[in-house]
């Protein structure tokens, strides 16, 4: 590989951290080592530094500075909201959320239904969308929290997480998002939204790995998930990553001044390059088409495994993921996509491209050139592929390989 | 990423051997979509009753493609005899070994040959005395457990799962895997079995709510992967919790057919309506 053009289109699962984001964190590793907690100047001026970090992240959310905790990552943002919501009202023992969440929130309710928690996994149709009037009547008198994606990040299909948020209200309960892959992305302007608390990762938005953000809007009940020092006005101990801090802070100030970039020439090179993709035949795109994120695309490459495909992209240096069972980690393909309806044929064949700022349109092009080849080897070598041409070849406008 | 070797790497960017055989002697296929990796293998003896070509199409992971190749190039030369004593141990060992988690394409690979050689003899593709099926998920039978795991010398329900995906679904099966190595290696448990978190409880459902919910289940969670092996699903009444269906076609190649299709549907109606549902299946 190396040497060779490396074509990175896998910005869901991390992103490049930004030239100018590592050039403010460096400092940070050197000369302003102080502690921000300390009384001396030393370490004062490196608190007044992640205040400014807390700021910047406030102004891309619309929220205030006081309402931002800074954490470890995406993960552990939404622990702290899950387990605070039911520790800071003992009475209430339910969680509504969806089957279609991340780990970081499905498998946590998991463990939490292990404790005896009760949780009602919401589910979504076809194309990925939440039913509003499910959700509304999920919600019960002992409903600590209702827990929502705001965008997926297999298929990036956007929730209508602020009107989730205002059914939440209407009914005094207590609204969770994990926002890690729609901050940046999609407009967010918290002031006027009734979302208690917001999860968000640095790495997902071009800061480093290892720092993320809950939002705690004011007035939420909260009891601190990591428990200690003061830091972070109480509400979550241990000494500030500070480098990662800045880092973060840095990669809101440009993914605000960037999202109209992301929603115009990233969106439309993910436009050009799902295009390409669909000539081939017998593709299909996950979620709907309508209602997704400006980079991310997952497309199914029906009676082929997405482990192979990914394997020869890779050799041609190209990065992408996929929900098929072999890449999943598991024996099954993607619970989101299961979750969708989305037929074995084609969950099996599912590769996610996801972009950023920093994508060409030569990296389309470098895609869209070899991408037919390795279907058609591949499918070539599936025993499905033929049956599938024999049930095929009377279809008008079918060409004979 | 896995950690494949590099002859791994070589049988899956360069695999020997794709196709079919036309006039084959003997054909073996495995797995189906749904399980997400399969393999149809075809081979032809020559004069003497030696594999004198063999050829495979698999559609599968980068594992299941070098496995699939690597078996046509070991079995050509040999007898029948010779082919039958094969094991999926030297399909892993023949690549240099495979990603543990990966153990099972060699197992498809072996699996497929007995097929093919069965299919040779004029014998159904499973022995008569196939067993019971201990992992509904992926249509596993304490046979086969019991097979794998003396060929392997695989003490745990991890590297079962490993090895053929047995418990690697929704994991109900777990405890019963156990209780098959348990009698096969005559132990008592030496480890705790895991068990899983118990499902959310569900809201009772009104009648017409768990009929619709039924209809939407079979429509969205069954029927697409019956038709992906050209089957198909009706249903016919439901009584309570009994569901009556009426299946057609069958998963041709899945260790466990008609058997396991009605405990497929089951887990998949106790998973998104109701943990009290029953079905059964009528005859059209």
């Amino acid at each position: 590989m190396s040497g060779e053009r490396v074509v990175y289109m896998d910005n869901n699962a991390t992103t490049q951290a930004a030239p100018e984001v590592v050039a403010a964190m460096l400092p940070f590793f050197g000369e302003y080592y102080g502690n921000p907690s300390s009384m001396h100047n030393f370490g004062g001026q490196v608190g007044a530094k992640v205040d400014t970090a807390r700021g910047q992240v406030a102004q891309l959310l619309g929220a205030s500075p006081e309402e931002i905790v800074f954490t470890s990552c995406g993960t552990e943002s939404d622990n702290t909201a899950l387990n605070s919501a039911l520790a800071s009202q003992p009475g209430k023992r339910h969680i509504v959320t969806t089957r279609v969440e991340h780990p970081a929130v499905l498998n946590t309710c998991q463990g939490l239904a292990a404790q005896g928690y009760e949780i009602t996994f919401l589910k979504v149709d076809r194309q990925g969308n939440l039913d509003l009037e499910a959700v509304a009547e999920a919600i019960r008198e002992d409903t600590a929290l209702v827990s929502v994606m705001w965008a997926n990040n297999e298929t990036g299909v956007i929730f209508p997480v602020p009107e989730i948020a205002e059914i939440c209200a209407a009914k005094g309960v207590l609204f969770h998002t994990d926002a890690v892959q729609a901050v940046g992305k999609v407009p967010i302007d918290l002031d006027n939204t009734a979302i208690s608390m917001l999860a968000l990762s640095g790495h997902k938005l071009h800061a480093p790995k290892g720092v993320g953000v809950l939002y705690i809007k004011k007035g939420t009940p909260f009891v601190p998930f990591i428990k200690g020092g003061h830091q972070e006005h109480g509400r979550r101990a241990g000494t500030e990553n500070v480098p990662y801090i800045i880092g973060m802070g840095k990669a809101a100030e440009l993914a605000r001044t960037r999202m109209d970039e992301e929603n115009t020439k990233v969106k439309a090179l993910r436009d050009r390059l799902e295009t390409g993709l669909l000539e081939i035949e017998a593709t299909m795109v996950n979620g709907d088409p309508d209602r997704r994120l400006p980079n991310t695309t997952s497309v199914s490459f029906e009676y082929v495994e997405g482990e192979s495909i990914l394997l020869h992209l890779s050799s041609q240096g190209i990065c992408a993921s996929s929900g098929s069972a072999c890449t999943s980690g598991s024996l099954e393909p993607s619970h989101v996509l299961r979750a969708m309806g989305v037929p074995f044929t084609a969950a099996h064949g599912s590769i996610r491209f996801s972009l950023s700022v920093y994508n060409t349109e030569a990296d389309v092009d470098h895609i869209l050139a070899n991408m037919p080849g390795i279907i058609e080897r591949l499918r070539a070598m599936s025993p499905f592929w033929a049956k599938y041409q024999k049930t095929q070849c009377n279809t008008p406008g079918y060409v004979e390989p | 990423m896995w950690e494949y070797t590099d002859k791994v790497k070589k049988y899956f960017t360069e695999p020997v051997n794709v196709g079919e055989i036309p006039d084959a002697d003997g054909v073996g296929e495995v797995g189906s979509l749904a399980c997400g990796d399969a393999l149809k293998l075809t081979f032809k003896l020559d004069e003497q009753g030696r594999i004198a070509d063999a050829k495979f199409q698999t559609f599968g992971c980068a594992s299941a493609i070098a496995s699939s190749s690597a078996l046509t190039e070991m079995v050509k030369g040999m007898t029948l005899e010779e082919a039958e004593k094969l094991t999926n141990k030297d399909i892993a060992e023949f690549l240099g070994g495979l990603p543990k988690e990966k153990m099972h394409c060699s197992v498809m690979g072996e699996e497929a040959l007995q097929a093919a050689i069965r299919n040779y003899k004029g014998l159904e593709p499973l022995p008569s005395e196939e067993g019971e099926v201990v992992c509904q998920c992926f249509g596993v039978t304490d046979k086969e457990i019991e097979k794998v795991a003396l060929n392997n010398d695989l003490h745990t329900v991890e590297e079962i799962t490993n090895f053929t995906k047995a418990g690697g679904g929704c994991g109900e099966c777990q405890d019963k895997i156990q209780a098959v190595l348990d009698r096969l290696w005559d132990t008592a448990p030496q480890q705790p079995v895991e068990v899983k978190p118990p499902a959310a409880k569900k809201k009772k459902l009104t009648n017409i709510q768990k009929m619709k919910l039924i209809e939407e289940t079979l429509e969205r969670e069954v029927r697409p992967a019956l038709k992906a092996d050209g089957g198909d699903i009706e249903l016919i009444d439901i009584d309570g919790d009994k569901v009556l269906v009426s299946l057609r076609g069958r998963c041709s190649s899945c260790a466990a057919s008609q058997a396991t299709l009605g405990q497929f549907v089951q887990s998949k109606l106790r998973e998104f309506v109701s943990e009290d549902l029953v079905v059964e299946e009528v005859k059209p």
